[in-house]
Parts: structure tokens; C-alpha cells; sequence
């Protein structure tokens, strides 16, 4: 009898111990893009719904110029306290119907001849290419005369697309340093802020939280709502447990070990 | 009161003249018996009868507003985690039983190789295992198209492409697989024939062939013994059986709970799975033109696909990989006749055994691990060693653990022969 609850418990510690050692083995699968540099952590909250609502007001003004949003309606955005007259009033402006996606004029087609790639849709961007590295990317432009655009990327370099905010940010500028490292000398490049634009650095990087923060919001709409569901489910589920567990108990009484 | 129940009795009566009610519960549910000491590993397989229900009832509900066609196909999945009431439930339920499924199914069979549930007179309830084990790939492969993402895509376009490597006819199946030259609507459409309707019927199929097997020879249990050796004299019934229900119904449950509690933790606070279950890359949609850098199965797969990735070219092709992949799976079928050794039991088994079976279930990770890795992952050998030097690591590592993997099953025949086991025991422990 001890035998077998002894060895009942060594597999399962036994099976327990291996998912953890792999588990802590594997890392989270890769993400699409990477650069060799570390990515910088975005201030996701999905919970703080004013920066969602500045971050809502910058999507509609400075990414669906070239980007739409084909899989989300416009009043899905009284998630965030919006009314329908306030989408109406400060995000609407190619539809009167607040019912309808998030799509935009330039028709992919077109968008493919003139820029040699259509833009991507950004609906479920954030959870392809991850909050940090949207985050990264658009605080990584700086002014590059070389290219077409006048615009490069530290964090995507030569990328296609020229700085979307750089009204807001300024003129950002490369910066090269050669820096001593276990005997090497290594060029270490960062950006660094030029001919300021319409926000100073902090307000800057906050615009960029609030806009990564709606685009994680508009991967996954349904995000708080899930959490809170969830955490009844498992209350639930928990309650449950118990009941299921006395029943077991109740009707094995009768079996002899 | 009573006239309720004489009524009752009366329809059961009814039923009964006309279609086996009352002996079929008995066969299968009041009068089966299991042996009493059931543990933590007989839990996964009337699990993987819930995650099955759970799959075809939000797959139905999924069909209803998904589209399989290529311009529309990735749009309709958003739409249905948007625009249906509840649809991204019903989506993730799908989703994470699909990974859940290979979770308990593994387990499962994790169980029959501990306790040789595989033996004599349990080796076409095994063979129909493994049959369900390969539908279920073909049913998981198909199902990972539909979304019409990058990896579903490319996904797609690997494996198929596989076929396209047996010698003569290669080019011509996969063509005919597919529809198409490459995976396109064509694929698409097909796939969603299959998933939706071909391969859940076969699945149900063997499922059903497979419990009647089994209630047919009786479960097997942890001391590896059978109960039917020993009988009560009067009543006929084994004496370390219990019936299947009540007992075994309500010990269940408690599974099922428990496992409820992990499949909707993952489902409400991170059905991605940090990548595993749904790959960020698929929430790109698919693009004929753009090949992803790292193309990698979804987990399930991936040992396998590290036993491909593996296998070096032979004479030009990387037939030999495919077939040595196919072959990881087909092996599990013969399993009932590689194991020699006298008991059936891991308990009694002898240390030779216990460490192949270690081995075995490690190298199986390991792979598993290797096949989400890019192969450079643990870097090269040094360029002075002769022969591997400049080889990845990691390739070296899946060729030796390939080899073990086989090894397993291959010397079994020898090493379950000599090696030292303890007697079994006359009753239930």
C-alpha cells in the first residue's frame, strides 16, 4: 500500500519536475523581427483607458493615413468610454457610420505600385510583431539623408516606411560612439533628439505607450473582459473542486484497499 | 411517486424490447470492471474523450461563420473573435483544445508505456491507438490551415512538400494533395473538407473501435496483472474490480475539474501560450510571396520535425528524413511485439528497461525542444574536430537523439529479454 503511493507520487514528481526544467529550458517562441538589439519595454494597461483613448486619437491620425484597420469597427471603441457622437466628432472622418471597420481610401493595389509594398493591416499587428518591438521601432527613427524617405530605423534598419510621427518627435539623430569593451572597441549607436517637434522627449514617449497600448488593445478587444471572466470561472471551477472531490470521497467509503 | 417510477420502468421496459438499453449500460458502465487502483495516469483517457466532444461541438459552432476561401478565410477568423457573440470563446476553446488534445493524448500514451498496457491481450486496442494518435496529426495539420496565417501557410507548404521527396511518384502526389502547384483556395477548400468532416468521422471511429476493445479484453492497471485471474467463485466478478460506474465516474470528474481549471486558465489569461499554441507569426496573414525566416511546427509537431530536420540528404534528396520521420510514428504500431520482458509493468520491471524508458521520454523532448529551435540555437562545433567540426551542435544532438529515440524500440526486443525483473504480485498492490 505505502509502496504504491510512494511511487504514485515519484512520477508525478517526477513528470513535474521535467515540464518545469522544460519550461524554464525553452524560452518564449521567436518573434518575427530581430535586430540584434535589446527591445525596450512597452507600458502596456489595458485597464488605463485615457491612454487608450489618446492612444485611439493618434492611431486615427497618424496611422490610418496608409493603414487600416479592416477587422475593427469604429464603435467597438466605447470599450473605452467613448459615446458614439465623441468617435463621431474627434475619429471619424472618411464615414458618418459609426458602425463601420476601420478601413481606409488607398486600395491595396495601388498602395503596392506607389510604395513597392502595400502597408499592412494593423488590426492584430501587436500580436504578430509583439508591443516591445512596435514600441522599440517607433523610438528608434532618426534622420537619414541617404535614404529616399530621409528616414532610417535602428531598430528595423532601412526600413520602408518613414517616420509616421516625426511632427511629433522631432528630428532624431544618429549617434556613434566607439566605447571600450573587455578590450574591444565597439561602435555603440543610439538615437538622439535633433530639431525638436510638436512634444518634448516624456510627452513623446508617452504618445508612443498610449499608441502601442491601443494597438495591443486592438489586437484583443476582448482582453479585460476575459480576464474578469476567467477569474470567475476559476472561483467557479475551485467551489467545484470541492463538491466533486467530497462526492468521490463519499462513494469510495464502500471500497476495501 | 411510485407511479412515476412504474412509468419509468415501463418506457425502459419499452426500449428494452427493441434495443439492448439496459445490457449496453451494464456491459459498459454499471457491470464493467476496472481495477481498483487506478492512479494519476488514468485520468488522460476519458479526458481526451471531453477535449474530442469539446472540439466537435466548437468546431460546429466555428463553421458557422468561418469561410474557407483564401481572400476571406483570415478576415472571417477575426470576425468571429469580433463580431460573433462569444465567438473568441468558442475560437480559444478550439484552439486550446487542439494543443490540450496532444497534451492529454501524449500523457496517455505516456501511461500505456509505463504500465505495458500495450501487452498481450491489449495489442489491437493499442494498434487502434495509434491509429487515433494519426488521425489526430492529420486532423491537427489540416485544422492549422484554416486560419490562413504565415505559419499556417508555410506551415502547410513544408509538410506537403514532404511528400513531393518520395522517389518517382513524389511530384505528381503532392500536386495531387494539394490541388494546386503550390497551397492555395484549392488546399484550403480541401483542407476544410477534411478537417470538418472526414477526419472527425474517422476519428469518432476509432475512438469507438477503440473502447470496444477495450471493454471487450478490461483495463490494465499499474501492477500490470489481470484482475480477471481472480474471481469471486459466487458472484463470478473479479475481486479487485469495481464497477466502472458509479466509482470510476465520479473519480473522473475530479479530473475533469482539475482539468478544466488548466485548460480555462490557459484560454482566459494567455491562449497564445507564449507562442506555442497560436505563433504570433500567424496572426500575419498568409503570404504566397513571403517567406517567413523561421518556419516551425506548432509544438506537437516538433519532434518530429527535429527527426527531420536531422536526417542528412541522401544522394540528393531529403527522402530519407521523411521517411525516417514517418517512421517515429509507424513504430509505435509494433510495439506490442518489440517488448519481451515478462512483466508488464514499469513496478516490476528491471533497471534496464526503466532507463531505455527515461531515455526514451528525454530524447523525445529534447526533439521536441530542437524543433521550435532554429538550429543554430546551441551554436557550432569547433572547427579543429575532425569531421564534425563546424557542424551546429544542435543537429548533432537531434541526429544522437534520433538514434536513441529508435534504439528504444529497436534493441527492445533484446534488452526487455535480459533484463532483471522483479516478480509480480498475485493481487492488486
Amino acid at each position: 500500500m505505502m509502496k504504491m503511493a510512494k511511487f504514485k507520487n515519484r512520477a508525478v514528481a517526477a513528470l513535474i519536475t521535467l515540464a518545469a526544467a522544460f519550461t524554464a529550458a525553452v524560452p518564449t517562441a521567436a518573434t518575427a523581427a530581430s535586430s540584434g538589439a535589446p527591445l525596450l519595454h512597452a507600458p502596456v494597461n489595458l485597464k488605463d483607458a485615457v491612454s487608450l483613448q489618446r492612444g485611439a486619437h493618434l492611431f486615427v491620425n497618424y496611422c490610418m493615413g496608409c493603414h487600416s484597420a479592416n477587422y475593427m469597427r469604429f464603435n467597438r471603441l466605447t470599450d473605452l468610454g467613448l459615446t458614439e457622437e465623441q468617435i463621431k466628432e474627434y475619429l471619424l472622418f472618411a464615414t458618418d457610420k459609426v458602425g463601420s471597420p476601420m478601413t481606409i481610401a488607398m486600395r491595396p493595389a495601388d498602395a503596392k505600385e506607389w510604395m513597392g509594398k502595400a502597408p499592412p493591416d494593423m488590426t492584430v499587428i501587436a500580436r504578430s510583431k509583439r508591443p516591445d518591438y512596435i514600441y522599440t521601432l517607433l523610438k528608434s527613427y532618426y534622420v537619414d539623408e541617404t535614404r529616399a524617405l530621409g528616414w532610417n530605423n535602428l531598430a528595423y534598419p532601412n526600413i520602408g516606411m518613414p517616420h509616421p510621427l516625426w511632427q511629433l518627435q522631432g528630428a532624431a539623430q544618429l549617434k556613434v560612439e566607439d566605447k571600450e569593451s573587455h578590450g574591444h572597441t565597439v561602435q555603440v549607436k543610439s538615437v538622439v533628439a535633433g530639431e525638436p517637434g510638436l512634444m518634448n522627449a516624456v510627452e513623446y514617449d508617452r504618445a508612443v505607450g498610449d499608441l502601442v497600448n491601443y494597438l495591443v488593445y486592438m489586437g484583443e478587444p476582448w482582453k479585460v473582459q476575459s480576464s474578469r471572466v476567467g477569474i470567475i470561472v476559476m472561483f467557479f471551477l475551485s467551489i467545484l473542486l470541492v463538491f466533486v472531490y467530497l462526492l468521490k470521497l463519499e462513494f469510495w467509503r464502500d471500497i476495501k484497499h | 411517486m411510485s407511479r412515476i417510477v412504474a412509468a419509468g420502468q415501463g418506457l425502459i421496459d419499452w426500449v428494452d424490447e427493441r434495443f439492448p438499453l439496459v445490457s449496453t449500460w451494464k456491459y459498459h458502465m454499471s457491470e464493467y470492471y476496472a481495477p481498483k487502483n487506478f492512479n494519476f495516469w488514468y485520468y488522460f483517457g476519458s479526458l481526451a474523450m471531453i477535449v474530442l466532444v469539446l472540439q466537435i461541438v466548437t468546431g460546429i459552432f466555428l463553421t458557422m461563420n468561418y469561410k474557407p476561401d483564401a481572400l476571406t478565410a483570415f478576415g472571417s477568423v477575426e470576425y468571429i473573435m469580433r463580431d460573433v457573440s462569444g465567438g473568441w470563446f468558442i475560437r480559444y476553446m478550439h484552439s486550446t483544445g487542439a494543443s490540450m488534445f496532444f497534451v492529454v493524448v501524449y500523457l496517455h500514451m505516456m501511461r500505456a508505456l509505463l504500465y505495458g498496457s500495450y501487452r498481450k491481450p491489449r495489442e489491437l486496442l493499442w494498434i487502434f491507438g495509434c491509429m487515433i494518435y494519426l488521425a489526430l496529426m492529420a486532423e491537427a495539420f489540416m485544422g492549422y490551415l484554416l486560419p490562413w496565417g504565415q505559419m499556417s501557410y508555410w506551415g502547410a507548404q513544408v509538410i506537403v512538400n514532404l511528400f513531393a521527396t518520395v522517389p518517382i511518384v513524389g511530384p505528381e502526389l503532392s500536386v495531387w494533395i494539394r490541388g494546386d502547384f503550390l497551397v492555395s483556395d484549392a488546399t484550403l477548400n480541401r483542407f476544410f473538407a477534411l478537417h470538418v468532416i472526414a477526419l472527425p468521422l474517422v476519428l469518432v471511429g476509432l475512438v469507438f473501435l477503440h473502447l470496444v476493445a477495450l471493454h471487450e479484453v478490461g483495463s490494465n492497471n499499474p501492477d500490470g496483472i489481470e484482475i480477471k485471474k481472480n474471481k469471486d467463485p459466487v458472484t463470478g466478478k473479479p475481486v479487485d474490480g469495481i464497477p466502472f460506474f458509479p466509482y470510476y465516474i465520479v473519480k473522473d470528474l475530479i479530473g475533469i475539474v482539475v482539468f478544466f481549471i488548466v485548460f480555462f486558465a490557459i484560454l482566459f489569461f494567455g491562449p497564445e501560450m507564449g507562442g506555442y499554441f497560436l505563433e504570433y507569426n500567424n496572426f500575419l496573414p498568409a503570404d504566397p510571396l513571403q517567406t517567413p525566416a523561421h518556419i516551425a511546427p506548432v509544438w506537437y509537431f516538433t519532434p518530429f520535425y527535429a527527426m527531420l530536420r536531422a536526417v542528412p540528404a541522401l544522394f540528393g534528396s531529403q527522402f530519407a528524413g521523411v521517411a525516417v520521420m514517418g517512421a517515429g510514428v509507424i513504430i509505435l504500431f509494433f510495439l506490442p511485439w518489440l517488448d519481451k520482458s515478462p512483466v508488464k509493468s514499469i513496478r516490476y520491471k528491471g533497471p534496464i528497461f526503466r532507463t531505455a524508458l527515461a531515455i526514451f521520454v528525454f530524447s523525445f523532448l529534447v526533439l521536441g525542444y530542437l524543433g521550435v529551435a532554429t538550429t543554430d540555437v546551441w551554436g557550432k562545433m569547433p572547427e579543429v574536430l575532425p569531421i564534425i567540426g563546424g557542424v551546429e551542435v544542435a543537429t548533432i544532438v537531434s541526429r544522437i537523439l534520433t538514434l536513441a529515440y529508435f534504439a528504444f524500440f529497436l534493441a527492445m526486443p533484446w534488452y526487455s529479454r535480459i533484463d532483471k525483473c522483479k516478480p509480480e504480485p498475485e493481487r492488486l498492490t
